[in-house]
């Protein structure tokens, strides 16, 4: 929803030099910066920036609200199957290899956009698309195959959150796919504009901070269930 | 085809929901009516539903929440009768299962559909004036979370019509809250109101961080804005940090309820405490989120009205802060009761207690700004005097229930109910009036018509104790909340004069209507002429009432606290000589179609409509990606333009081109 709202002020980037001005000479009260052509404005790429960071920082603690839960519930196996004998280790790996990998890769779409390669930053985005697309499947094919056992939400509380802990965090990656599809038309239609370069940055924000929350996850949910 | 829904799922065979329905539908039946005779709807699409302008979302806010005032304060009403005539052999005219819907009902509307939107109203309607800023970060957004807002009251209000709302109580605390034990769509509809409302209510918490974090006029340190701007940059910091955890409460909830799993049931592992937990780490927070913007405002009030500067600016903002961090260590005594231990409860009962520091500490900053000034006593002094008395008791009787031992007696009884009620009204409600007293020049043009104030204000204060004070009693006597019946002889004349005290508040509350009606008619002898109606010191106070669409003409450089006074002590002059051009934001249709799709979508889940849910969410997407190829967003107020509008305010400095 932040990145609807990105560039409604985008106007305002090319008036921004008036704003220093303010802040040096010694202005008239209500009068101040008679003298600029136009009326500052505040920076409103970087207002954009603080919107996202802080839609991430509240996103960041529902995935708290998610794992102390997991904390609290994830020992109520309720005779069903435990985390030791679902969990499989080197498989997970894998799909952590994808998602980390995917982080990596978009970082280099970022280089390419800073550096004004519009065709590498849309090459980056596909490869970091690509992998995305594979975590998501590698989840998709071990909840299937955890279902299929009959490990499924509704067997036990463990279960329960664990399926809620990362299925929240595969349909934010889901969502993330959405997000980086649309901005490879937007850039494909209209090149790296201001706007774009705005979205991608937020984009980009929360594709790692994704792959942070996916750390805790692996941390948490995978290697200590099989650890204990 | 329709899920679960069916025709009977109306209850046209109850003449007590019935009348209820008749009436709603006749207010909007009545509205669109009037709208369409006027042929209003194009300036109303144009210049309200879509706006982006802070100060029109802001006046929407609150006309929401005037309506789901009555609603709610109808419920009131409601339970009040019951009680004070379900005693013994009667009773009463509500069946429980019926009761049990209006006391959720009007938990759930007041908290979220009454004072957030009164809150959420006066900050949009108030901040970025008094930042001396054009609008808030993300105008659209702000349109967008009027909408969720709104589209969650329509949805607890459709639940009056169509099936049940939940009985639970405004917490919904499972067990009970599980499909096993309501089975119905009540809890369904209670859930997906409060998640559709609670992420508009994170957008704005966002949307006034990044506003004021980033749009403050030149000048304007953060130790310089004035103490309604720190509340609400506090306030905005606690619902980031909170409204995640409500929705994970509810949406695990959900998940109990349509998936089958087993996060707070009692079967397979499931923990019904870890709900209440959840729901507490975001209700404690809720609190402070709801009482600290109106202590803002109070802080606003007290200087104006006595003619001096805020005492103890500092220790006010810092105060501030601590309460709100401290709120986030103390949801635990909210259920003292479930078995944590002496040690647990010690800790929780010891922070709940050190919040009454802080706010002690404003308490006195309130007294000392008062003391020796020239105080005068028009209605937004009023309430905060009546404030400040009925404030204190209700947070000496929440220091008692901090007490765990005396808790383990107290708990939800209705010396619980009193408790809240004395704080909520007392602090929340009376806040919300003397800030759209105090304010209603600026918002409006014009003040509200004093006399017809004062008799509210008396009938609300009076009405208050008499309504409340016999429920300390009832508490200590041993009743208990959310009674539909009782057989105690003693308890029978209390409850009947805590009816009484219902109808004095009722008769305060037709006195408002009244007041705003008289004061819309009568708008020409009241109007604002200057902008400083009352002799202010904050920034919004130097623009023309009401303020042209973009607040400032010039933005203004701050050098002070209290900016606009500190400018009046210096003579500077308020009209300007040139003008330039005003970048807008365009207005869009944008938030009210996502509003609609979520509304629709809360709906479909309700009643288990899976493809309308799934289309609806399919509109939503759509519709975010078809804005964001939008580039046609924004646009420039000409300075000739600007330069009428402010003629009209006699803003133009004479002789100039």
């Amino acid at each position: 929803m932040s990145n609807g709202t990105a560039a409604m002020q985008e106007g305002a980037l090319a008036l921004k030099p008036g704003y220093a001005a303010a802040g040096t000479v010694e202005p008239r009260e209500l009068h101040a910066q008679v003298d600029a052509g136009a009326e500052p404005h505040h920076d409103t790429a970087s207002t954009i920036q603080l919107g996202f960071w802080l839609y991430l920082m509240s996103d960041c603690l529902l995935f708290a609200g998610l794992f102390a839960t997991y904390a609290v519930l994830h020992g109520h196996t309720a005779g069903g199957p435990t985390a030791r004998q679902l969990f499989d280790l080197p498989y997970t790996l894998t799909e952590t290899m994808f998602l980390l990998v995917s982080s990596f890769t978009c970082g280099l779409a970022t280089l390419a956009m800073n550096a004004d390669r519009k065709q590498a930053t849309l090459g980056w985005l596909a490869v970091t698309f690509v992998l995305g697309l594979g975590f998501v499947s590698m989840e998709v094919h071990e909840f299937a195959h955890m279902v299929a056992i009959g490990a499924t939400a509704s067997r036990s509380a463990f279960l329960s959150c664990f399926f809620t802990l990362v299925g929240t965090h595969g349909l934010h990656v889901t969502c993330g796919l959405i997000f980086m599809a649309v901005m490879m038309v937007a850039v494909a239609k209209k090149g790296l504009t201001p706007t774009n370069r705005g979205r991608l940055n937020c984009l980009m924000l929360f594709w790692h901070f994704l792959d942070i929350i996916w750390v805790g996850v692996f941390s948490l949910v995978y290697l200590s269930g099989v650890v204990h | 085809m329709f899920g679960i829904l069916s025709l009977s799922d109306i209850h046209y065979h109850n003449p007590i929901i019935m009348f209820g329905v008749g009436l709603l539908l006749f207010v909007i039946v009545a509205t669109l009516a009037t709208i369409t005779y006027l042929r209003k709807w194009t300036y109303l699409w144009r210049e309200w539903l879509t706006s982006v302008d802070h100060k029109k979302i802001g006046i929407m806010y609150m006309i929401l929440a005037a309506l789901m005032l009555l609603r709610g304060f109808a419920d009131a009403i409601m339970m009040r009768t019951q009680q004070a005539m379900a005693f013994g052999p009667n009773m009463g005219y509500l069946p429980p299962g019926h009761f049990d819907q209006i006391f959720t009902a009007h938990g759930t509307i007041m908290i979220f559909f009454m004072a957030m939107p009164f809150i959420i109203g006066l900050m949009n309607c108030i901040v970025p004036l008094q930042i001396g800023a054009r609008d808030v970060a993300f105008p659209l957004m702000n349109n967008l979370s009027l909408w969720l807002t709104a589209g969650g009251a329509m949805l607890v209000n459709v639940a009056l019509i169509v099936g049940n709302f939940s009985r639970c109580g405004w917490v919904g605390y499972p067990p009970l809250s599980e499909l096993h034990y309501s089975p119905g769509v009540g809890v369904d509809y209670y859930i997906w109101a409060l998640q559709i409302a609670g992420v508009g209510t994170t957008l704005t918490g966002i949307n006034f961080l990044a506003t004021i974090l980033k749009m403050r006029a030149p000048g304007m340190k953060m130790m310089r804005m004035p103490v309604f701007t720190w509340a609400t940059l506090v306030t905005s910091v606690l619902i980031v940090a909170a409204f995640p955890i409500l929705t994970v409460a509810l949406g695990l909830l959900a998940l109990d309820r349509y998936v089958g799993t087993h996060f707070f049931t009692n079967a397979l592992g499931g923990d019904p405490m870890m709900y209440v937990n959840l729901f507490w780490l975001w209700g404690h927070p809720e609190v402070y989120i709801l009482i600290l913007p109106l202590f803002g405002v109070y802080s606003e009030i007290v200087p104006v009205f006595s003619g001096k500067r805020l005492f103890g600016y500092d220790s006010m903002v810092y105060a501030t802060m601590a309460i709100a961090l401290l709120s986030l260590t103390v949801w635990l005594h909210h259920f003292f009761t479930m078995g944590n231990g002496p040690g647990v409860n010690a800790f929780f009962g010891i922070t709940t207690m050190i919040i009454a520091i802080p706010t002690g500490v404003k308490i006195f900053n309130w007294m000392l700004t008062m003391f020796r000034g020239r105080i005068r006593f028009e209605t937004p002094m009023l309430w905060t005097i009546a404030f400040l008395i009925t404030f204190t008791i209700g947070g000496m009787s929440g220091i008692l229930l901090a007490e765990p031992p005396a808790d383990f007696v107290l708990h939800n009884s209705l010396f619980l109910v009193a408790h809240f009620h004395n704080v909520l009204i007392g602090g929340v409600v009376f806040g919300i009036f003397a800030g759209i007293s105090y304010w209603a020049p600026k918002i409006f043009g014009f003040k509200l018509n004093e006399r017809l104030g004062r008799a509210a204000f008396w009938c609300w204060v009076i009405g208050f104790y008499v309504a409340f004070m016999p429920l300390y009693i009832l508490g200590f006597m041993g009743a208990t909340r959310r009674m539909d019946h009782y057989n105690v002889a003693a308890w029978h004349p209390l409850f009947e004069i805590a009816w009484v005290g219902a109808m004095i508040i009722f008769a305060g509350i037709i006195l408002q209507v009244v007041q705003v009606v008289v004061s819309i008619r009568q708008r020409e002898q009241a109007r604002d002429l200057t902008g400083d109606p009352w002799n202010g010191r904050t920034l919004e106070w130097a623009l023309p009432s009401p303020a042209p669409a973009y607040n400032f003409a010039r933005i203004p450089v701050v050098r002070d606290r209290d900016a606009f006074w500190e400018m009046k002590q210096r003579g500077v002059e308020l009209k300007n000589s040139t003008f330039v051009p005003v970048h807008m934001p365009r207005n869009s249709a944008t938030g009210f179609i996502i509003g609609g799709f979520a509304f629709v979508m809360g709906f479909g889940l309700i009643w288990h409509i899976w493809w309308l849910a799934a289309l609806c969410l399919a509109g939503v997407l759509g519709t975010l990606i078809q804005h964001a190829f939008n580039d046609d967003r924004d646009y420039y107020l000409g300075a000739d333009e600007v330069r009428r509008v402010e003629d009209l305010h006699g803003r133009v400095e004479a002789g100039s081109v």
